[in-house]
């Protein structure tokens, strides 16, 4: 606008005019302040983001219905009743071809949580074990295990688990010429021969007298605690529940005459007899999950006491703990506040990386029933859902265990 | 002490002896104590029991020239033969031959425009980023696939290798962080019904193994769509990476969020800024500073995982590698398959520490 030239005379127009004169007045103003009012707003947004969400599952549902009408697939669970007509190669469950479906399942279930199982136990004690080796004030033990983090975390885990399996199990001699340690334990390309256990009669007083044992010694460790909190000083309690727990069931195995006796593997023409055996894709998937897995939880490991303060240990050094004393009683009990939420996530990681054993054809859930059992049901809707949920399953079972046990070691600042 | 000492100078005194040099050193960090002697040497015993037989088989007894199997004749060394003979295909797949130049001029191209934005003194990072996220796929797939620009159209079950496993991951990466962002926002929406769509949605793809997500997407997917449409195996395989990875990513911005103090939401409620702005000005940018590491450590494993398309079929680098090994021409011999899995695991393993230093830089600059 210039200065000096007469505004023309414009009648003044306001937002609201401009609104009310067209349309009628009130349905104007509504559409308006329904976006300007943030409740109305939010409420239109969310019933509009429920429409698109619902389109899509029934869109889903709707072409999942005419396409299973399409290929004549019924759905139900009944074929869990009927024969599998196939073997499995590692069963914990007794498990013929006339068995049922819903026994693959079971057996499938059983080898996934055995195999995660055994893989959590050897990738925690081997992950802390060098995880302190990073620590470790000796630079040598610390570039060692610096380098075998580096490596093993940084390649993908199904080339390791190739790696294990075809590279270095498959091409081991045969039964003739195992390897062998001590001549109790046989490593061929048949599997892991290991001595199995026999129990003789007797050996239930045994098993009586360890349960009796470690029940005695858990009272001595919680009167040992009761009475420390109470008086201030605490009774010898360690050494008199390790001595129970040794020493009762020895003596009902020396009154019982030993029942116990190994079932050592022995070569009888062209493969062993006896022992138990575990199958090259088994101890492939272990050694491979539980090298990979015991990198990252390394990594945990040494996060966590690196994030206990200094002074922590200087004044308990300066009340005069020794060094083993420091690191039971003071810096592992605050580390592990540091440690069990990200170790919760690797327990999970490796569980759900024991699906990868599906690879190597080991007979895991993923194999036998997303595989297997799916290919010849043709019922991959139920197969599918039954095999996401137990791998959910387990998972909400492995954190809520964990979530547990990281309620009993967080810092409890004061009390309630 | 009498007066007069106090009034004297103090007499100059050089430092103390800091003991220093090559013996102090192996002193204080290999032989302090009797524990760390002893740990000392086990770790030189189990480095000289390792090391000589590790080099003399991957480098001094190795086979490296030749074309033939026959050129590898010691079963207990390396056979680089191997890979040189397969080179070709481990990188491109069955990508016909007179069409690769397309690949590596893809590569060429996201190899560029990644280093651009790794360097911190090139200008205008976000306008490469955008070019990066919406031109640059668009052009890379126009290249790789043909029947435009009067290029020879490739249909996807010839691409693999290499090539493969750095189109998937790349796939994955690129559309499962603005995926996981929006799930991130959605987690954190005071929106009831919004937050725990989210959050079923989170943890249901977390909940499950890749593989079986996998498995999912090719047996399943036809029954999701109307019938009579088909879809690519690839393609197939992409969408489940897609949305698996967004779960993951969601998480990693998660973090972000939270690192956020509550007054800078605050603040920009209090100059006026609208939900949008406030994200986008405010929240945003300090949320994927801080997780800008995790992000990295994300894509690593994102990386990694492309392995598993093998599962399902897909000729992937390690899949490209396995089926080498079953090539009749190389079928014979034990060192050929560990050289072939050694070569796959430095390639996988160059990548990933590559992009674990970055990170560690990153989280420095911070």
């Amino acid at each position: 606008m210039r200065w000096g030239i007469p505004a023309p005379a414009v009648p003044p127009t306001s937002p609201a005019s401009l609104h009310s004169a067209p349309s009628p007045p009130a349905s104007g103003r509504r559409g308006f302040s329904v976006w300007r009012d943030p409740r109305q707003r939010s409420i239109l947004i969310q019933t509009f983001f429920a429409v698109a969400v619902f389109a899509v599952f029934a869109f889903l549902a709707w072409n999942t219905a005419a396409n299973l009408a399409r290929y004549n697939i019924k759905v139900g669970l009944q074929f869990l009743e009927r024969p599998a007509g196939f073997d499995i190669l590692q069963t914990l469950l007794p498990f013929t071809e006339r068995s049922t479906y819903g026994r693959a399942f079971a057996v499938a279930i059983l080898n996934t949580l055995v195999l995660s199982a055994i893989g959590i136990v050897i990738a925690t004690i081997l992950g802390f074990l060098i995880g302190l080796a990073r620590l470790s004030s000796n630079w040598l033990v610390a570039r060692l295990a610096a380098i075998y983090i580096e490596t093993l975390r940084n390649i993908p885990l199904l080339l390791q688990i190739f790696f294990w399996y075809f590279a270095i199990l498959r091409p081991l001699p045969g039964p003739r010429q195992s390897l062998s340690l001590g001549g109790t334990v046989f490593l061929n390309n048949r599997g892991l021969y290991l001595p199995s256990p026999i129990f003789e009669s007797g050996a239930d007083l045994v098993g009586v007298a360890l349960l009796l044992a470690l029940l005695a010694a858990t009272a001595v460790m919680v009167r040992a605690r009761w009475v420390q909190a109470r008086m201030g000083h605490r009774p010898p309690g360690g050494r008199i529940a390790i001595g129970m727990v040794i020493g009762l069931p020895l003596v009902a195995a020396a009154a019982t005459g030993f029942p116990l006796s190994w079932d050592v593997p022995a070569l009888a023409g062209f493969n062993f007899q006896g022992g138990a055996v575990v199958i090259p894709e088994f101890v492939a998937m272990v050694v491979a999950l539980s090298t990979y897995s015991a990198a990252f939880i390394a990594e945990v490991v040494r996060g966590g006491v690196l994030s206990v303060q200094h002074g922590q240990v200087e004044a308990a050094r300066a009340v005069g703990l020794r060094e083993g004393a420091i690191y039971r009683l003071v810096v592992i009990p605050q580390a592990l506040r540091a440690i069990v939420p990200p170790l919760t996530s690797q327990y999970l990681n490796l569980t759900k990386n024991s699906s990868l054993a599906a690879a190597i054809a080991y007979p895991d859930l993923m194999h036998v029933f997303a595989g297997t059992v799916l290919n010849q049901t043709g019922q991959p809707f139920e197969v599918m859902a039954l095999t996401m949920g137990v791998y959910l399953g387990i998972s909400l079972a492995i954190s809520w265990f964990m979530n547990w046990y990281n309620r009993r070691v967080a810092l409890r600042e004061r009390p309630p | 002490m009498t007066a007069a000492a106090q009034n004297q100078w103090m007499s100059e005194r050089s430092a103390p002896l800091v003991p220093r040099g090559p013996l102090v050193w192996l002193r204080a960090n290999l032989f302090s104590s009797p524990l760390n002697i002893a740990l000392t040497v086990l770790s030189l015993a189990f480095l000289y029991l390792i090391v000589p037989p590790l080099l003399d088989w991957a480098v001094f007894d190795a086979a490296w020239r030749g074309s033939r199997i026959e050129d590898c004749p010691d079963r207990e060394a390396a056979c680089w033969v191997f890979v040189q003979a397969r080179w070709p295909n481990l990188l491109y797949g069955s990508y016909p031959a007179p069409e690769r130049w397309r690949i590596d001029l893809v590569f060429a191209l996201g190899a560029l425009g990644v280093a651009l934005l790794m360097l911190p003194r090139v200008p205008r990072k976000g306008w490469i980023g955008a070019a990066l996220l919406t031109a640059y796929p668009l052009l890379a797939f126009a290249l790789l696939i043909g029947g435009v620009f009067g290029l020879r159209p490739v249909p996807t079950t010839e691409w693999g290798g290499l090539m493969l496993t750095v189109v998937a991951a790349t796939w994955a990466i690129v559309t499962s962080i603005p995926l996981g962002l929006l799930l991130a926002l959605g987690r954190r929406s005071p929106k009831r019904l919004t937050r725990w769509f989210c959050i079923g949605f989170i943890e249901f793809w977390r909940g499950v193994p890749l593989i079986a997500v996998l498995f999912l997407a090719v047996v399943m997917f036809p029954l999701f769509v109307p019938p009579g449409l088909e879809f690519d195996k690839l393609l197939r395989a992409l969408v489940a990476f897609s949305l698996f990875n967004a779960a993951y990513m969601a998480e990693v911005f998660r973090g972000g969020l939270q690192s956020v103090p509550a007054g800078q939401y605050e603040a920009a409620r209090a100059v006026g800024l609208g939900y949008f702005r406030m994200m986008a000005f405010v929240i945003l940018p300090q949320a994927v500073r801080v997780s800008l590491p995790a992000l990295v450590n994300t894509c690593i494993g994102i990386f990694k995982e492309t392995t598993l398309i093998l599962v399902i079929g897909l000729f992937d680098f390690l899949a490209a590698i396995q089926a080498s090994m079953a090539d009749p021409a190389w079928l014979a011999g034990e060192h050929v398959r560990t050289s072939g899995y050694v070569f796959a695991a430095l390639g996988f393993w160059a990548f990933c520490y590559g992009m674990s230093r970055y990170s560690r830089y990153l989280e420095r600059r911070i």
